[in-house]
């Protein structure tokens, strides 16, 4: 029998250092994660018994919930609007992000990228309830700024927390206008970490600027991006609760384009009093997540190893 | 004497983009930049005016008439939103201190290559980023097993610690702290503990600076926690982020102490629509102007936090 060494007594003290933070994981990520079972019971809450024995006595229905679920055009338009919103925000984020932080590090007056930097940073900091008002004060019918254009350039009035035409579009422009900064950040700090050298070598080869971009500032960006599209994959089915319940300000006539999983999930769990259907969702969110994000690493370790998250 | 101004060399100043192209970037990036910075200065110009004009124009950048009503109303009301300051404030700072302490002890044993559970404990914070058991066992868990519902735990503990600032963390001390440093402390005797509070903190106020600005900015703009686990029956534990939403549709939460006045004592309207923004700007304020002295550190978390774990 191969005979373990013994825990020292530096490792002891390490474990204690370290308990309370692992108290802390234990309970608010390990014994959620056993709580998924929920998904699969008809959960009552006992009274004077804690949540574990509630759950554990509630009665067992088996994929009922989400048999149910999926009865209800909820779930399509849920699934459908988390997936699409997720996949247009990858795509134009990253290529709006990239380009614009490769431009920013051309021009010629570092003080203007410093300021224009910070400027563009603002909206990283700020709520979505925050944000949320700043989309109010454009928006509002009554008094909003664009309302109010269009009723002076002799337009009709649009009443839009009313309209889902219109909301794609803002919810996208909202979205990268809050994380456009904080993208370009991120690739910056890449492009400052390129080697001078081989800018230098490039322009010895008589390299225009579009060549030295293409052939040096992209591709030694790949790594981060691939980095942040395989995160950006990972949570391709978990949506910014804030930007689709707080900015369209929880309104009815929207649903069909603001309603995303974690917007159903926080409804039926406060409103409907439909805990099943809510942990069913998002469970499947959950799992999912855990699935592309596995998946994405997978595909992108065969093309190339070190590119990988894990 | 050597002028202040970084010289640049002569391969940069050849390689620059020529004169056109930077106007035409230069002219993108004031736009930008405005168009990020002008809702801030909107609001405030809203919360500025006075209510006639809101009602005649509507929100505009040049209001009819100019008023501190919005304020002076605040100020009458200063018992519940002082209040909600107070809680934003005290979330804010007790939660910072305490999420650096769950934060930067478990990045300290992790960082420790000697440690028997390293491995087990780096597992054992990286399955939470990968799969968590949602919002609805958190909500039940929270709320019938922790029962931390309706008070302040409920607004620090549950964004108290993040997986992605522990690996920050880590990746720190793995990097800068010197093994010999720790190694040579054990031999005079430190415990762990001791280690960890007089060496390795005071060398790692970078590292420090930057997650205590994370959580910091975390709290102060957390209302998801507030939304879910503060009741309208405890009204005195909403943070501004949660009167912002509650007031949205009434403004009954600012207005309680003067429930007595009745209602045909109130003298001309309340200034409901330039009160709001009002708040906002007591929300952003705060934020705007600490954010340009604080970015540096925001940027070299980012920047460890982008080396993989």
């Amino acid at each position: 029998m191969r005979s373990k060494k013994r825990f020292s007594k530096d490792d002891f003290e390490l474990t204690m250092l370290a308990m309370p933070t692992v108290l802390w994981y234990l309970a608010f990520c390990y014994v959620p994660m056993f709580g998924i079972i929920i998904a699969f019971k008809q959960y009552r809450p006992i009274p004077g018994a804690g949540f574990i024995v509630s759950l554990i006595k509630s009665k067992f229905v088996g994929i009922t919930n989400f048999k149910f679920l999926f009865a209800t055009p909820d779930a399509w338009i849920m699934f459908r609007n988390t997936i699409l919103y997720n996949l247009v925000f990858i795509v134009l984020g990253t290529v709006i992000t990239v380009a614009l932080a490769v431009m920013i590090s051309q021009l010629r007056s570092k003080k203007m990228q410093k300021v224009s930097q910070t400027a563009m940073f603002l909206p990283h900091f700020l709520s979505w309830v925050v944000v949320s008002y700043f989309v109010f004060a454009f928006l509002s019918t009554e008094s909003g700024l664009l309302s109010k254009l269009l009723e002076m350039w002799g337009m009709d009035p649009v009443i839009w927390y009313m309209t889902p035409e219109y909301w794609p579009y803002i919810l996208v422009f909202v979205y990268l206008w809050k994380s456009i900064g904080y993208g370009m950040v991120v690739y910056l700090a890449g492009i400052a970490g390129i080697d001078e050298s081989l800018y230098e070598a490039a322009i010895m080869d008589g390299a225009t600027k579009w060549q030295q971009v293409k052939y040096i500032t992209l591709p030694m960006l790949q790594p981060i991006i691939i980095i942040l599209f395989i995160l950006a994959v990972g949570r391709i089915f978990s949506s910014d609760f804030g930007l689709f319940y707080q900015v369209p300000r929880n309104s009815g006539p929207l649903v069909d384009v603001t309603q995303t999983i974690d917007v159903y999930v926080y409804k039926a769990l406060m409103g409907l009093n439909n805990i099943g259907f809510a942990a069913a969702a998002g469970l499947l969110q959950s799992v999912l997540g855990l699935i592309m994000i596995l998946a994405a690493n997978w595909v992108v370790k065969k093309i190339n190893e070190e590119n990988s998250l894990f | 004497m050597r002028t202040s101004r970084r010289e640049i060399s002569a391969v940069e100043r050849f390689n620059r983009i020529s004169v056109p192209t930077n106007i035409i970037f230069t002219t993108l990036f004031i736009v930008l930049a405005l168009l990020c910075v002008i809702p801030v200065v909107f609001v405030a110009i809203i919360s500025l005016s006075s209510n006639d004009s809101i009602e005649k124009i509507g929100y505009s950048f040049m209001p009819l008439e100019w008023s501190l009503d919005a304020y002076a109303y605040l100020w009458r009301e200063r018992v519940s939103i002082g209040r909600a300051t107070f809680v934003s404030v005290f979330i804010t700072v007790v939660g910072t201190i305490l999420g650096l302490y769950l934060n930067a002890t478990m990045g300290y044993v992790l960082s420790r290559p000697t440690f028997r559970l390293k491995k087990f404990l780096t597992y054992f914070i990286f399955i939470p980023m990968l799969f968590s058991g949602g919002l609805v066992s958190s909500y039940l868990v929270n709320t019938q097993m922790l029962r931390i519902q309706n008070s302040y735990w409920a607004l620090i503990l549950p964004i108290a610690v993040s997986s992605f600032y522990v690996i920050i963390i880590r990746t720190f001390f793995q990097t800068t702290v010197p093994d010999s440093l720790i190694e040579s402390a054990k031999i005079d005797g430190a415990s762990q503990m001791r280690i960890f509070f007089s060496i390795v903190l005071p060398i790692s106020l970078p590292v420090m600076a930057t997650i205590g600005l994370f959580l910091s900015f975390g709290y102060w703009n957390d209302w998801f926690s507030a939304m879910l686990y503060i009741q309208s029956s405890h009204q005195e534990l909403y943070p501004l982020q949660y009167v912002l939403i509650s007031i949205e549709r009434n403004m009954e939460f600012l207005s309680r102490s003067s429930e007595f006045m009745g209602p045909d004592s109130s003298i001309g309207k309340l200034p409901a629509e330039s009160t709001r923004m009002a708040i906002v700007m007591i929300v952003v304020i705060p934020i705007a102007l600490s954010y340009p002295f604080f970015q540096k550190y925001f940027i070299t978390g980012l920047t460890i936090g982008a080396v993989k774990g």
